[in-house]
């Protein structure tokens, strides 16, 4: 997809080594596929934009806002989108699983239980771990949900691109990519 | 008063601004490979997304008023 007006104009190319290799390691960490096809501006800036805003999401949040979750009454689906940043929230897939490789709260699950409090004395009345995490940090736990959520998604976007170049690019001859310098599409 | 919340909440949009130089920093980087063009391009969308948010920001708050 190049413009017309770019016909003339010199290309870059790129080369991506292996793909295949490229996205496991975007995937893994972002930006790490980058690093390994040598694109190191692109991988260092993936990785402080899309480590900053997990990070940034998961202070928000109370560092609670990462977890995984599928039980009764706590389907957390965010994160399915949270888990494409790799690593970072891999931990709590273990932590689901009770694996114990980590300390007891990191990016455990909230207890669904009820909590008997002097303020509050019939029982339907009681907050679960998970309604006190969320009134504890107010609107922030939602914003720190989102902002983990779309670095999450947007690792996805890094992971295409270690896999497959740029939107735009063309394949040249020798099997590289090319990308217009002038850039004027997209 | 419905001005003092508005203030109010005008505060939070301070914590956009992580989120949109995020999306726009990578948004460009996965359609360009030029440093220069993926900044010019990341302002380019960080603008468009500060607009689009203002015009839903300005729309809900006159809906907010004519219902309220």
């Amino acid at each position: 997809m190049t413009d017309s007006s770019n016909d003339n104009l010199p290309n870059q190319e790129i080369d991506l080594k292996d793909p295949r290799l490229a996205a496991f390691l975007a995937l893994l960490w972002p930006g790490l596929g980058h690093i390994y096809q040598h694109r190191y501006t692109k991988g260092l800036l993936f990785m402080v934009c899309i480590l900053g805003l997990f990070a940034f999401g998961w202070n928000l949040g109370g560092q609670r806002v990462v977890y995984a979750s599928w039980r009764d009454g706590d389907r957390r689906w965010h994160y399915f989108c949270q888990v494409w940043v790799g690593l970072p929230a891999w931990p709590a897939m273990l932590q689901a699983l009770d694996k114990g490789l980590f300390s007891k709260e990191f990016m455990r699950q909230p207890s669904l239980t009820q909590s008997f409090t002097a303020k509050h004395d019939r029982e339907h009345d009681q907050p679960t771990e998970l309604d006190l995490w969320q009134l504890r940090h107010h609107s922030r736990y939602e914003m720190g949900t989102i902002f983990t959520m779309v670095a999450g998604l947007l690792n996805l976007l890094v992971i295409f691109d270690a896999a497959a170049g740029p939107v735009g690019s063309t394949r040249s001859d020798n099997g590289n990519l090319q990308r217009s310098l002038s850039d004027t599409s997209g | 008063m419905i001005d003092f919340i508005l203030v109010a909440d005008l505060t939070r949009l301070w914590y956009a601004i992580p989120l949109v130089v995020s999306v726009s920093l990578v948004y460009a980087a996965t359609h360009h490979e030029k440093i220069s063009v993926i900044l010019r391009r990341a302002v380019r969308t960080a603008v468009w997304i500060s607009g689009f948010m203002l015009i839903a920001f300005f729309v809900l708050y006159f809906i907010q008023n004519a219902v309220g």
